[in-house]
């Protein structure tokens, strides 16, 4: 139930161009595969591990195909033949690749494989492992108190993974519903994904299957303490986009940053490449109930947030719709979005609630992802938390979901330990006096709140109509997202992304749609 | 030369008073305040009180505190380092390019290593600016070239040179264990290996940069919070013309 008077033509119109441009990049997914996703691939049959020079055995297998063979046919080709040819597991036989005793290229000329006996075991092995996770996360949550405030979501940073894990049980104890363990800076443009434990890194430690795994057993000796679920986050995004989602899935991750439009604009990695890597990531996270965020919210930091408040509702209709493509529940997407408005402004904080609300009631089932200013934080650390309040205060009146909490020290250096105690103090005291303000008031019709939503919202739909007739590759490089300009023949990661052959195939894609499917009649 | 001591300020004059916060890695307990308070004895501080304190986790609490800090300050003896130019506004900057120069001046910024947070280059060098102020793309005479976040030192130089630029501007925001003036220091080692440094102006710019250090760490000029591109384009443009006359 909506209190905000929107044009609702115009909502329904604005989904179907938002549909349409998914559409359209959709038939280009649909035609291709890339490095990524292959290794992915080669994760879901069990492959994990790294040879002496550190590089990953699913590395090893896409670089060996890629260089002496033809990667157009997917990795399920080479794997499914190689299964039959030799009593070997999947695992053994990457070892072998990578010893130099198994050469894959013999497979390159025949015909496709139609005999998926052998290799079907291992995929139904990590999914019966991925479907035991999915129901603890389901049953943990049962029993989690429920509550119709936002979700306290902090972040942990030190780049040490046990350094970051007392600070994540320490913030779960001061009341944090989320923990998001920030990845070293770079991270998304590595083509492979890290082994084992990590105690360095900048901005943050590697997402690396071990940092995942001691996390998550951090957070539920913590949840059982505190007798509510504790979620973890983590960022299925950059080059190991879909690789780092099955890693997710396996290790029961709760919430995956995926956003490819991120990428593109704000990591310069290639549109083609990632848009084809969130498609897999998608469909992996939509089976394992794993919730996205995406990234609008960072439009903001870069281009002025009250004149482009519309590039966010547009992207966020984009991603919806990428989504569903993926056959994702709209319970699972935590579409973003962040309170960036300048302090200077006259009445900044109704147009916040305006965009907040309009958020709310476009996609009504999501669980919004509510980002805390940080572009007009200035040093002081005591209008730092006022801001943060005002923010808070619109986090709960319009029901966002996934709150991030605002550091009074953002700007200054990664938290403390006390900065996200005081950040969570503050949010916890205006969840507890605004807890049904939102239920209480109406907005005037005629008023300033009403009028700035259906502007911005008939902004998105003009634009949402420009994208559809230029396709959203073209809309990329002209800079309308962030005004930052991405063609579509440059940027990282260009160089794995291959044409599907006519013999290509991805059994396990095909598994998790049809259960996808099953489960959405 | 005469003295002119000052103590911090509270309500009354030389009354020294502070406010201090910090956490423990102890249990909350009266033996954490009491830590606390010698803490802030052995700081300087006359008469703490631990006006507040709580547990943070197991393991971890939290002290406000409150003093009279015993130590005073001479500021005659303090030596200020100043961007030293004239500011200037952006038309100012402009008609001065035109007057002093007879090409464009190539300018080319980065928020370099690993610090992915664009919002301090972008508000010097994107059209938008900050808070008001246009940033260096607007200004006519400045061809203004901004490579975004996360830029190596190695990266930014190459552009550097090939784009020909006068100016480097490098942005450093969120910075951990001091990792900035790790990398700012191998980006002047950098240009000296290359034989580059005479080449460009270099300007430092971020929350945590004085321009006491960049001079410290071989800048040309540093900038902290609160400057705008009229201050960095002020300067850079009197730099330039001034080691133009120089080299003639």
């Amino acid at each position: 139930m909506s209190k905000l008077n929107l044009n609702t033509d115009q909502i329904t119109q604005s989904k179907i161009y938002a549909r349409q441009i998914a559409d359209d990049v959709m038939s280009f997914i649909d035609k291709h595969t890339t490095v990524a996703v292959e290794r992915s691939i080669l994760r879901l049959l069990g492959i994990d591990g790294v040879n002496e020079f550190q590089v990953p055995y699913v590395n090893v297998v896409v670089d060996h195909i890629r260089n002496k063979a033809d990667l157009s046919k997917g990795v399920c080709h080479y794997m499914s033949y190689a299964l039959k040819n030799y009593e070997l597991s999947p695992t053994e036989i990457a070892i072998k690749v990578s010893n130099d005793e198994l050469d894959l290229s013999i497979y390159k000329d025949i015909g496709k494989n139609t005999d998926l006996d052998l290799i079907m075991p291992y995929f139904l092995n990590t999914i019966e492992k991925i479907e035991k996770m999915t129901q603890k996360r389901i049953e943990e949550i049962e029993k989690t108190p429920k509550k119709s405030t936002p979700h306290k979501y902090v972040i942990v940073a030190t780049g040490n993974i046990y350094e970051d894990i007392k600070q994540a049980i320490s913030a779960a104890k001061k009341g944090a519903d989320i923990i998001a363990v920030i990845r070293s800076t770079g991270q998304s443009l590595l083509d492979y994904v890290p082994y084992g434990a990590t105690t360095v890194g900048f901005g943050g430690t590697y997402a690396t299957q071990e940092n995942f795994r001691l996390m998550r057993k951090a957070l539920d000796q913590v949840s059982k303490e505190e007798k509510r679920y504790i979620r973890l986050v983590n960022y299925a995004s950059g080059l190991c986009m879909p690789e780092i989602a099955a890693m997710g899935a396996i290790e029961r991750l709760d919430i995956m940053l995926n956003d490819s439009l991120y990428g593109i604009i704000f990591r310069d990695i290639n549109m083609k490449r990632t848009f084809i890597d969130q498609y897999f990531s998608r469909v992996l996270s939509a089976f394992a109930k794993i919730t996205i965020n995406t990234g609008e919210d960072n439009y903001l930091t870069t281009s002025d947030a009250f004149d482009h408040a519309h590039t966010v509702i547009a992207s966020q209709m984009i991603n919806e719709q990428f989504a569903k493509l993926a056959y994702m529940d709209e319970s699972l997407m935590g579409l973003g979005h962040a309170y960036e408005i300048s302090p200077e402004i006259e009445n900044s904080f109704l147009y916040e609630l305006a965009q907040a609300e309009l958020s709310r009631t476009l996609f009504p089932n999501a669980p919004l992802k509510y980002m805390p200013p940080t572009k007009h934080m200035t040093g002081n650390i005591f209008m730092g938390m006022v801001q943060n309040a005002l923010f808070n205060i619109t986090a709960v009146t319009s029901k966002q979901d996934i709150h991030l909490l605002g550091m009074l020290t953002e700007a200054i250096h990664t938290p403390f330990m006390s900065d996200r105690a005081l950040a969570l103090d503050n949010a916890a005291y205006i969840e507890k006096a605004f807890k049904n303000f939102g239920d209480e008031i109406s907005y005037n019709p005629d008023g300033i709140i009403n009028k700035r939503a259906q502007s911005v919202l008939e902004q998105a739909f003009h634009l949402l109509k420009e994208i559809k007739e230029e396709g959203l590759f073209r809309t990329l490089e002209k800079g309308t997202f962030a005004g930052i300009s991405r063609h579509e023949n440059q940027g990282k990661g260009l160089d794995g992304v291959y044409l599907k052959d006519a013999d290509y195939q991805n059994p396990v894609l095909d598994y998790l749609l049809n259960r996808l499917k099953e489960e959405q009649q | 030369m005469t003295k002119n001591f000052i103590k911090p300020y509270g309500d009354t004059l030389n009354d020294g008073k502070v406010q201090l916060s910090f956490t423990l890695p102890i249990d909350h307990s009266v033996l954490g305040d009491e830590a606390a308070k010698k803490l802030a004895l052995d700081m300087g501080l006359f008469d703490p009180s631990v006006v507040h304190s709580e547990a943070l986790s197991e393991g971890f609490s939290y002290y406000v505190l409150y003093g009279s800090i015993k130590h005073q300050v001479d500021l005659n003896s303090i030596k200020v380092v100043e961007v030293e130019s004239d500011v200037m506004t952006k038309e100012e900057v402009e008609n001065y390019i035109k007057a002093h120069f007879d090409k464009e001046i190539v300018i080319v910024g980065a928020s370099t290593g690993t610090d992915a947070h664009t919002v301090g280059i972008d508000a010097i060098m994107n059209m938008k600016g900050y808070n008001g102020n246009y940033g260096l793309e607007r200004y006519k005479g400045i061809k203004a070239i901004n490579l975004g976040g996360q830029v190596d030192n190695e990266k930014l130089l190459e552009e550097a040179v090939k784009h020909k630029a006068d100016v480097i501007l490098i942005s450093q925001t969120v910075t951990q264990k001091d990792v900035h003036i790790q990398n700012l220091t191998s980006f002047i080692e950098l240009l000296e290996a290359e034989h580059l440094r005479d080449q460009f102006i270099v300007i430092i710019g971020g929350p945590r940069i004085s321009h006491s250090l960049a001079k410290e760490l071989g800048f040309d000029a540093g900038f902290g919070p609160k400057k705008y591109a009229f201050d960095v384009a002020s300067f850079a443009v009197t730099a330039l013309y001034n080691k133009k006359m120089t080299s003639h």
